[in-house]
């Protein structure tokens, strides 16, 4: 289109022309969000990975300076964060595990019809948007055997010899927050593969009922194949957001009790929040990240090695 | 359909038990809370744990309206919400756009950086941020609030609002320029309207999102004026934990704009992904 508009300008006012939209006119558009990004995201993140070497704390704020690996070296002795590790790793794979396989069920339930398909869809997304603090408090209330069923529940069943709150048994505690990520976290899952599901044409299961094939054989053959790279993303990132999900155990349980639902954001947030040891804060989200790199690198090696085959 | 073709009654009515258990389970923590919050507090040790209650009452509802700050919460997170949902999508829309219109040079630099801001802990640049806050003299201020907000939302909402121009004919605004539009006339009269349920879409996304935080809530505001709803929530359960009424019916009012917002959208949402899913 611009050729039409400048045949008649002559050739600097083409030159002219294709650097404005090249180089000027598209960064008018995009300088506000690049520069509120640049400066409330990338400048503190260069920040923070620098207070990784450097004690800073507003408690003892004469005793700050450049201190090298120091916090690192505390880190690595750090008992609590060892299990920080520990807990964020079956934190993790607990929490996807639940919400994928019911958000698949989900899905292929939803991608059916039936008789109020519209007002069910709206139900059972319903959780997702519920605040994360308040479906924290409400799962801990539900575990309260006070004012929530669920303690009573168990008993009845056996799970539990009598109605106690989980969230305040060591070995227990990090169910609680497990499945209030479950519930809250569902409904994602459900979003993005049905969007795939509705995706995969029909006449494929057309063609593939013609030749007999069986149910199993069509969700194995024709549907998993279509919903894997939907799946390989969606798991990828969801496990990287859930890694760095401390909302609901930091309002549920704070990390206890005895640290025991304490992954590593809960302990990032009480270490700056509490404590105000940035230094250290940001030692262990440094630690964080570099693992969170880690396990990118290893699914995107994965990836290209299966794609390969 | 093909999965209705030789079904049995056994496989529907699993699938109607399966379908009443995801409903089941998505709602009963959502009715548990409301319950609690219409018993009466006499009745909720006798019967805190039993499914109906026996008589119910408002009175909790009005005590934390009347008698607390939860009004004054209130408003501050619908200000921080509100300031947030406006300015993102205002910002988002112009990126979203120069994103879908523009090949241009240093693109893929910049959708680089935008995807690494939603991979990296948030809670990594907690620290620098309170400082930068204190220093500036913000803290306890809504202000603060909304510019970090609002750079957290951006890359999302851009995305978003790039999924939604992809999908409006470049012809329409290009017919605009033959006929002696300017790009950003253009862009106002033409596509912007086109793209309201976009935006609307966005709005609520960010909306929802702004109201839900509480990391950097809590950490950039500690005083009772300024308290957004999350932070004054749980203030106040640490404070007065035995008031379960009371807490469930803050809690019930919390859900309350989410839920408008979310029925909003909701059908919307698998449309929207689902056309951008068909064209890759």
């Amino acid at each position: 289109m611009t050729a039409v508009a400048d045949s008649a300008s002559g050739e600097t006012r083409a030159r002219g022309s294709f650097y404005f939209r090249y180089m000027v006119e598209p960064y008018l558009y995009l300088s506000p969000a690049i520069i509120l990004i640049a400066l409330v995201m990338l400048v503190p993140l260069a920040i923070g990975i620098s207070y990784a070497f450097q004690a800073v704390n507003l408690l003892r704020p004469f005793q700050s300076g450049w201190v090298g690996f120091e916090n690192f070296q505390a880190l690595w002795s750090d008992r609590k964060f060892w299990l920080a590790l520990t807990n964020t790793f079956w934190w993790t794979v607990g929490s996807i595990t639940f919400q994928f396989f019911l958000g698949l069920g989900l899905a292929l339930l939803l991608n059916t019809h039936f008789y109020g398909k519209r007002l069910v869809q709206a139900l059972v997304f319903l959780p997702w948007a519920v605040p994360t603090f308040l479906s924290a408090l409400t799962w801990a209330w539900l575990f309260n055997p006070t004012i929530g069923p669920l303690p009573h529940w168990l008993a009845a069943l056996g799970i539990l010899s009598e109605p106690f709150n989980i969230l305040g048994d060591p070995n227990l505690a990090m169910w609680g927050p497990i499945t209030a990520n479950v519930w809250f976290g569902i409904p994602f899952f459900a979003i993005t593969l049905l969007a795939a599901l509705q995706s995969i044409p029909g006449e494929l299961y057309e063609a593939a009922e013609i030749d007999g094939a069986s149910p199993w054989q069509m969700f194995t053959k024709i549907t998993l194949p279509f919903l894997a790279p939907m799946i390989a993303i969606t798991v990828m990132l969801r496990t990287i957001w859930i890694a760095n999900f401390a909302d609901l155990i930091f309002v549920m349980t704070g990390g206890g009790p005895a640290n025991s639902t304490q992954i590593l954001s809960t302990y990032i947030f009480t270490t700056a929040f509490r404590k105000l040891d940035f230094g250290y804060a940001s030692a262990i989200a440094v630690a964080l990240l570099g693992l969170l790199l880690i396990y990118a690198a290893i699914l995107l090696v994965l990836r290209r090695k299966l794609v390969k085959i | 359909m093909r999965t209705l073709r030789q079904s049995s009654p056994l496989m529907v009515t699993g699938k109607y038990l399966a379908l009443a258990f995801y409903v089941i389970f998505a709602l009963f923590p959502l009715y548990w809370l409301a319950k609690i919050a219409i018993t009466p507090d006499k009745l909720i040790f006798t019967e805190g744990t039993a499914l109906f209650p026996s008589r119910f009452t408002f009175e909790n509802f009005q005590t934390v309206l009347l008698q607390t700050d939860f009004l004054a919460y209130f408003r501050n997170s619908l200000v921080v919400s509100v300031g947030t949902a406006a300015i993102t999508t205002c910002i988002a829309a112009a990126a979203g756009y120069a994103f879908s219109r523009f090949d241009f040079y240093g693109k893929r630099l910049v959708i680089a950086v935008m995807l690494i801001t939603q991979m990296f802990p948030l809670l990594m640049i907690i620290a620098p941020i309170y400082k930068i806050v204190a220093a500036l003299g913000l803290l306890n201020s809504l202000t603060s609030l909304i510019i970090v907000y609002t750079a957290f939302n951006i890359p999302f909402a851009t995305f978003l609002m790039q999924s939604f121009f992809d999908g409006i004919p470049k012809d329409l605004e290009e017919a605009g320029m033959i006929d002696g539009c300017t790009r950003f006339e253009a862009l106002r009269k033409i596509i912007l309207p086109l793209t309201l349920p976009g935006l609307g879409a966005t709005l609520g996304f960010i909306f929802t999102a702004a109201w839900s935080e509480l990391l950097f809530a809590l950490m950039l505001i500690n005083s009772n004026e300024t308290m957004t709803f999350p932070v004054g929530l749980l203030t106040f359960v640490s404070k007065f934990s035995v008031d379960w009424g009371q807490m469930m019916a803050a809690g019930v009012l919390a859900l309350v704009p989410s839920c408008l917002f979310f029925i909003f959208i909701q059908r919307y949402l698998v449309q929207g992904l689902t056309s951008g899913a068909v064209k890759g």
